[in-house]
């Protein structure tokens, strides 16, 4: 491997300085107990998030996502309800993390800047604001509040899949004007390949990169996790996000673990102990999981369909109430093309195959 | 009979689609359409209408000679907050289809009548108008500990009011799912969808219900419900028959009621995808009408 494929061309050098971590060429974020609480069907309880959060940070990751799923606000019949109110959660975060940051999701249309206000005070300090990749005007009064509030603030553009590199960067554009520090390119469906990821990343850099950072978000339903966190840190972005071992929807996220190797491997500073963060993968993150997060015939359709990652449980869910293939029920929510938030119509999409089903029998 | 005379304040999608349906109004006359853009596209189209069509604002219609009876404002929650007590010292009954919810809030099927004589009435939103009937649907048969609803709009059909205060409208439709709807607690999720094609509204209400409910009541009230609304939105339509789930810790112990609507639009401004500009204005007609009946209506003594 040539040594230049190595150097990084843009490397972190934001709000945290030097210390605690050393310089950092990469800033990493779990997001374990924010995209995994999709895994977990929001169950998370008081003492998982307490142990996870002390061995995250113990071992040096430096900022930790902690939310609903679905964001502030999530907790819905839509979503599925939280077993414990994400507020509470992100309070004993707070609590826990010595030197880590405890950033917090919110999706303008589910959260609202109430919720925000209520993450601060229970000590949140990265308001990560999430829109689907076509709707960033949505966001703007939500950056505005948590600039004031002197939040550190994080745009996700989900379901960068759908769009072309230039429109990205146009959005990329609306939320950086109206106050986001770093702009995410978020692969909310895993179908992202490595030159995709690259393309939109670097569209995105030049556009708003001497003025903020970019960030990059992946799932693994194609396995690729790791192969397009890799290609986005070449193209520029500085912020990556993860979730040790993958916990997370779909099939999970870019395991951090193992980026965290590769990163080693590399020479990119990330400031994380890879033996501390592969005991905590082993001895506190895994007993926390109902189930590994697997490659299987629902995940890896998600990925081939370009189906929101978080619609896995959901899609499975009608597909047990009313006796139809969930696999089928998420190629048909690709076709509709639903984005993230759209849970409910993958009861419409049961309930129609379903009908279709009774008919063939009736005809049979 | 004669009409009462009206002007739409906000020549956007919304006021320009309003202003095709109180055209054929037998009891309003759509006489003035202000804006504050003088290149705006509703302004010309109110002007080859035959309404008279002003770019400068509020401030022009309030200092003629001749005043409208009703004012319908199409505009944002902000500027119609900043209007309305100008509106109500001139005597000028407001029909407000902004998100301020400064007057009492109506959805034609479920208080339609309560409030003709209030100064000041509300269209909560489009989410709201969607939903909130199938609520009451509910609840006026079985007590409702929590109601949520999710409105799934195209992009097209989400102007630039909706997306710069999209809190607004959580806000806003969450105290109508209560006040109106009359569930306990109240919730509202909206989603803009870019597809291509357009999608047409889609809208989902979940309600917690009480354990021991009359299911069958239930699903007569929800048909019932759709016939009302289909009386002057004719594009509303239950996708599936409502949906019950026993009680279960999944649904907090509570009889889940899911019930999918889709809108589709009469198509009068904006094509028939943008369901949510149609039933807002469908029903801003609907109480306008009624309040220009119980002035016209001779007075009983």
């Amino acid at each position: 491997m040539s040594t230049d494929l190595n150097t990084l061309t843009r490397t972190w050098h934001g709000t945290h300085g030097t210390e605690p971590w050393g310089e950092l060429d990469l800033r990493l974020t779990d997001t374990c107990l924010r995209d995994g609480s999709h895994h977990k069907r929001h169950q998370f309880t008081a003492t998982e998030v307490h142990d996870i959060v002390e061995a995250l940070d113990s071992s040096g990751i430096p900022v930790i996502e902690v939310t609903h799923g679905d964001g502030l606000g999530g907790s819905s019949f839509n979503y599925g309800f939280s077993r414990t109110p994400e507020q509470e959660l992100i309070r004993i975060a707070a609590e826990t993390a010595k030197r880590a940051k405890i950033a917090f999701l919110m999706l303008p249309g589910v959260g609202t800047k109430d919720d925000i206000r209520a993450a601060q005070d229970n000590g949140g300090q990265i308001c990560r604001i999430a829109t689907h990749c076509t709707e960033a005007d949505t966001s703007i009064q939500h950056f505005g509040l948590a600039r004031e509030l002197g939040l550190e603030t994080v745009g996700f553009l989900m379901m960068s899949h759908t769009q072309p590199p230039e429109v990205l960067a146009k959005q990329a554009r609306i939320m950086v004007d109206a106050g986001c520090q770093c702009v995410y390119v978020v692969d909310s469906a895993g179908a992202l390949i490595m030159e995709q990821t690259a393309d939109r990343v670097s569209a995105v850099v030049a556009e708003i990169g001497d003025v903020a950072d970019v960030g990059f978000h992946g799932h693994e339903n194609l396995a690729l996790g790791v192969a397009n966190t890799v290609a986005a840190a070449r193209a520029g972005a500085t912020q990556i996000d993860g979730s040790v071992r993958r916990f997370g929807a779909g099939a999970g996220n870019t395991p951090l673990e193992a980026f965290i190797g590769v990163c080693d491997k590399l020479g990119w500073r990330t400031g994380v102990d890879f033996l501390q963060i592969v005991d905590a993968s082993e001895d506190v993150i895994k007993p926390a999981m109902p189930e590994e997060c697997e490659l299987n015939r629902m995940t890896l359709m998600m990925g081939y369909a370009g189906v929101y990652s978080s619609f896995l449980k959901h899609a499975g869910n009608a597909a047990d109430r009313y006796g139809v293939s969930g696999a089928k029920i998420l190629l048909e929510a690709g076709r509709r093309k639903l984005i993230g938030g759209q849970e409910d119509q993958l009861i419409d999409i049961a309930l129609m195959l379903k009908a279709e089903q009774d008919k063939q029998v009736a005809n049979a | 009979m004669s009409k009462l005379t009206a002007a739409i304040v906000g020549p956007g999608n919304i006021g320009t689609d309003l202003m095709y349906k109180l055209l054929r109004s037998d009891v309003i006359e759509p006489r003035w359409m202000i804006g504050v853009d003088p290149s705006s596209e509703g302004l010309k189209l109110a002007a080859e209408k035959g309404l008279e069509s002003s770019h400068e604002g509020v401030d022009w219609l309030l200092k003629q000679d001749e005043m409208p009876d009703l004012i319908f404002e199409a505009t944002s929650a902000y500027v119609h907050r900043e209007y309305a007590p100008r509106y109500e010292e001139a005597g000028i009954r407001a029909i407000d289809l902004t998100p301020a919810a400064i007057g009492p809030a109506v959805i034609p099927p479920v208080n339609g009548e309560t409030h003709v004589d209030a100064m000041n009435v509300n269209m909560i939103t489009c989410g709201g108008q969607a939903t909130i009937p199938m609520v009451a649907a509910v609840s006026r048969v079985a007590p409702v500990s929590y109601a949520e609803i999710v409105a799934s709009v195209s992009s097209m059909s989400a102007g630039p009011g909706t997306r710069a205060n999209i809190d607004e409208f959580t806000r806003t439709t969450s105290s109508g799912v209560r006040e109106i709807g009359g569930a306990t607690e109240g919730k509202a999720i909206i989603i803009l969808n870019p597809a291509e094609p357009p999608m047409i509204m889609r809208d989902t209400i979940f309600c917690a219900a009480d354990p021991d409910a009359d299911r069958d009541a239930i699903i007569a009230s929800v048909f019932a419900m759709e016939k009302a609304v289909q009386e002057y939105v004719p594009g509303y339509r239950l996708l599936q028959e409502p949906q019950l789930d026993d009680p279960s810790p999944a649904t907090r112990g509570a009889l889940k009621v899911s019930i999918f609507v889709e809108v589709e639009g009469a198509g009068d401004f904006l094509p028939p995808y943008a369901g949510n500009l149609d039933i807002m204005t469908a029903a801003a007609t609907q109480v306008g009408q009624n309040i220009a009946r119980s002035i016209l209506a001779p007075s009983g003594g």
